[in-house]
């Protein structure tokens, strides 16, 4: 009882105080500044710590360097976490870890831009169903990485596929999913310690059937007019509060003591993307809608970084090449709801023939562990349908693409010197059915080596479990 | 390239489509019999069957030859266990035939019966078709009943009557997914199934289901018309489950029932019991590519599970899809990379099917006499970057085209010429 009125006494003093220093300030401007109120932009950061490496050289090995280029018995050397050579003929240390690739091909990392991995992990049992906050339609406040479940084994298993770097969305039930987050693919005991370092965030955003049918009995939208009603207003509201964020900072700097606007966590996430901070990734099917959110997109001037799904984009790659927006897709998902139901093989290789950015994502827990089968089938589909795009140059979907949609590119994406040795040592051409990644390596550490069952991942909880370490 | 692939391809069809006598020359053919696999063979169709399938590069008098050289000839494919036919758009479109709620006539879900629904101009079909996939056995996918009814095994050639056996099999969920929707525990659902069998077995004469006669059964009197050929052991019971428990649970009501011919599906455990699989002589129908701990029912899932199986002598078949069962190529593609063999794989989608369904005209096989479903590969088809160039079905060559196909098509032409997109055809 006693430390309670203490308590009470404390902020009874505390509000008075408040309340004389807002009476001076009326009084006069010139009065003396309460501290400068800012929004902490990183209050998760990342604890990220790479696997340790040796240097390392691959020698005599294929290499797509998914900028385009391909070497034929071909060299690349890392060291310090870092890709350090890459060529023909390399002079490296003598010390360096030498591994034989010969018949082998090695590409740039995987990085998926869509996965579920973690919030809507395996077990999929309704107490693990952390991935979408259906209360309503405007959820910009929630942030992915907060249902991340490292334990998730559809880590390791997309590792053993190839895949360095995902980002975890939230799911579409909502026009403003949340935000996204980048992960390192070397799974661990928390989020932050899989944190894609000075990634930036991005914005889950819906079109279409889900929202719709989730709040068309919810008080909507119910419509897809609804829908982009809803995301008008949302924007507005957002314009609103950068301006009260700028008037508050311009008067501070003037010498005022302004009171700082209402923090609020939903507009805090809108207003990062009208400033470029935080990246839209939209979830879209048609064409027709995609074409709409574009328009919306220059209304309220952001950038909508990628579509994702984009199962139409085929018929839009040239206002996607205009308009500078990724497409994300499936090879050949297609039919499982009307707004999928126009869905063709050719569709990655049409938007890339556009001009525009194709992506090949997975949203998928199975499909994120073959992902370079993806862009073989979109490769081999195109190719039959008169696209003629080599192997080196798709390599583009799977890497350098997602990684420039993600705000990451400058660290990895792609086999240049200098840039994160994120790379994967294949056992054949990894565009045949039958090829496995051999080796893994994240940051120059081996994540995953086919022939060392010791490291291949296993999630707490598959310890002690049927199958646990098993070939997966 | 595309319009000189158009051009021969029409050049092809035009020459050939209305021939009776077929040879396929010089391409490596999978059989799916004893001949296994042949390189540089020579397939003879004449009308709707297959003549042939000989080492011999020789094409008697009257045959058009279609050159296989470099390219690999296999049996139609068959989706071992989808929905073709009984779906177009599976959520929030209307009527999906596959899905199934109570309905008098049937009280423990035995008697509903999927071919008064098979819809032959569902898109699928051809979808499914210009990828190799020639037949389909399809089957009700939900069901609030105890049984899924009974499923067909139907021709994807989009002509004609579709079915080609109704009445093919019944199936029953005996994992996570058939006690939640039969008293919420393995504990009734095993006794409920039981029951049902037993009844369905007692009863031995068709006047004790007339209308004019007492029926207190847990069947409907339409169920236990239904269940008779699964007890007589005629038409297969599929049984659905994953965890090496509920399959352990499986071989033993084989070893009450021996008459039974029992099918397991999904399975993701099966390689735990595959020696017990392979001396109860039970198929299994899996999709190799699950390999997470979905439920607590599924924590061995492996990839290895399709090798494992071969291993122990099990038959496996591979195809568990509707609108994309044209990826079982690729899932038994994957099945090999984890070290199953390329015949068993090839088996997995033709004869082993075909086998467990009892489907008629020696389907899935490329032998004297059987129904001419062939297909002409541009290679190894379990490579994803493979694909069809010649379908036959029934003896005929199929057009290659879909609704997807015309979908690109026109819009290739828009991204060309600027034309009004819906004026192109």
């Amino acid at each position: 009882m006693t430390t309670s009125f203490k308590q009470l006494g404390i902020t009874a003093a505390c509000c008075c105080a408040l309340l004389l220093s807002a009476c001076a300030e009326d009084k006069a401007d010139k009065a003396e500044q309460s501290p400068k109120v800012t929004i902490d932009k990183n209050p998760f950061p990342s604890k990220y710590t790479p696997l340790p490496g040796a240097p390392t050289v691959i020698t005599g090995v294929t290499i797509l360097d998914g900028i385009g280029n391909k070497i034929d018995n071909g060299m690349v050397y890392f060291t310090d976490g870092k890709i350090a050579a890459i060529g023909e003929n390399l002079d490296v240390p003598a010390d360096a870890t030498v591994i034989d690739g010969t018949g082998k091909w090695v590409t740039p990392g995987i990085i998926d831009v869509h996965s579920h991995l973690g919030v809507y992990p395996n077990p999929s049992t309704h107490s693990h169903s952390d991935g979408n906050e259906m209360v309503k339609p405007v959820t910009a406040n929630v942030w992915a990485e907060h249902s991340v479940w490292p334990q998730d084994p559809g880590f390791g298993r997309a590792l053993a596929g190839g895949v360095t770097a995902l980002q975890i969305l939230p799911g579409s039930a909502n026009l403003f999913g949340g935000r996204s987050v980048v992960l390192k693919n070397v799974p661990d005991r928390t989020m932050q310690e899989m944190k894609f370092p000075d990634a930036p965030y991005g914005l889950k955003m819906a079109c279409g059937e889900n929202p719709k049918r989730v709040y068309g009995k919810k008080g909507g939208p119910s419509t897809r007019m609804g829908n982009v009603a809803g995301y008008r207003q949302a924007w507005a509201d957002a314009e609103n509060y950068r301006r009260a964020w700028e008037r508050y900072e311009a008067d501070y700097e003037a010498g005022k003591n302004p009171t700082p606007p209402k923090r609020d966590l939903n507009l805090d996430t809108l207003m990062g993307v009208l400033k470029d901070e935080i990246r839209v990734h939209m979830h879209c099917y048609r064409a027709d809608e995609m074409a709409v959110m574009m328009d919306v997109m220059k209304e309220f001037g952001y950038q909508i970084y990628s579509f994702q799904h984009g199962v139409e984009a085929y018929k839009i790659g040239d206002l996607l090449a205009e308009n500078n927006v990724c497409s994300a897709m499936w090879a050949d998902w297609w039919g499982f709801k009307m707004e999928a139901y126009d869905g063709i093989r050719e569709n990655i290789p049409m938007v890339h023939e556009a001009g525009a950015c194709a992506i090949v994502h997975s949203d998928s827990d199975l499909g994120i562990q073959r992902l370079n089968q993806e862009a073989a089938k979109a490769w081999s589909d195109g190719r039959r349908a008169g696209i003629d795009i080599s192997q080196e140059e798709a390599w583009i979907w799977l890497s350098a693409n997602p990684a420039k949609s993600l705000g990451i590119f400058d660290k990895t994406g792609s086999l240049e010197v200098g840039k994160n040795a994120d790379l994967v040592l294949w056992s054949d051409n990894p565009f045949s059915t039958y090829a496995r990644a051999d080796k893994v390596y994240i940051d120059g550490g081996l994540a995953f080596d086919l022939s060392d069952p010791a490291s291949w991942p296993v999630a707490d909880f598959e310890l002690g479990q049927v199958g646990e370490g098993d070939i997966k | 390239m595309k319009s000189l692939l158009t051009i021969c391809l029409l050049a092809t069809i035009s020459s050939t489509a209305l021939a009776d006598k077929l040879a396929i020359v010089g391409g490596k053919v999978f059989t799916g019999s004893e001949q296994g696999t042949l390189e540089a063979a020579t397939v003879l169709i004449n009308g709707n069957e297959i003549v042939s399938v000989s080492a011999s590069s020789a094409v008697p008098e009257g045959y058009q030859s279609i050159d296989a050289s470099g390219k690999y000839v296999t049996p139609g494919l068959i989706g071992a266990y989808t929905q073709l036919g009984l779906v177009e758009v599976s959520s929030s479109a209307g009527t999906v035939d596959a899905s199934v709620s109570s309905n008098p006539v049937s009280s423990t879900g035995a008697a509903y019966d999927v071919s008064f629904a098979i819809n032959p101009d569902s898109s699928l079909l051809a979808i499914s078709r210009v990828e190799g996939f020639t037949s389909a056995v399809s089957g009700i996918s939900r069901s609030d009943s105890l049984f899924h009814g009974l499923g067909a095994v139907i021709t994807l050639s989009g002509t004609g009557d579709p079915v080609l056996k109704s009445r093919a099999f019944t199936a029953v969920n005996v994992g996570n997914g058939g006690a939640d929707s039969n008293g919420g525990s393995r504990a009734a659902l095993w006794v409920m199934l039981e029951e049902a069998i037993s009844e369905a077995m007692q009863v031995s004469s068709a006047a004790q289901l007339s209308p004019s006669s007492q029926w207190h059964g847990l069947n409907s009197r339409a169920d236990v018309k239904a269940l008779k050929p699964v007890v007589n052991g005629e038409t297969p019971l599929l049984m659905f489950a994953d965890r090496a428990a509920d399959i352990r649970q499986i071989i033993a009501f084989k070893q009450r029932y021996p008459k039974i011919k029992v099918v397991l599906v999904k399975g993701m455990e099966a390689w735990r019991v595959a020696e017990e699989l392979a001396d109860a002589n039970i198929p299994v129908i899996i999709d190799p590519e699950f390999n997470l701990p979905g439920s607590f029912e599924q924590l061995g899932a492996t990839l290895a599970n399709a090798q494992r199986l071969e291993a122990a002598g099990v038959m496996v078949a591979i195809g568990m899809e509707t609108h994309n069962i044209r990826l079982a190529t690729q899932h038994a593609g994957n099945a090999v990379a984890f070290g199953m063999s390329w015949e068993g794989a090839m088996a997995a989608l033709t004869v082993n099917p075909a086998r467990i369904f009892g489907a008629p005209d020696q389907l899935g096989t490329l032998t004297t006499g059987a129904k001419a479903d062939v297909v002409v590969w541009s290679g190894d088809p379990l490579e994803v970057t493979q694909a069809p160039e010649v379908v036959i079905i029934d003896g005929e060559m199929v057009e290659m085209t879909s609704r997807q196909i015309k979908l690109r098509d026109r819009y290739q032409q828009r991204a060309e010429s600027g034309q009004t997109s819906q004026y192109i055809r």
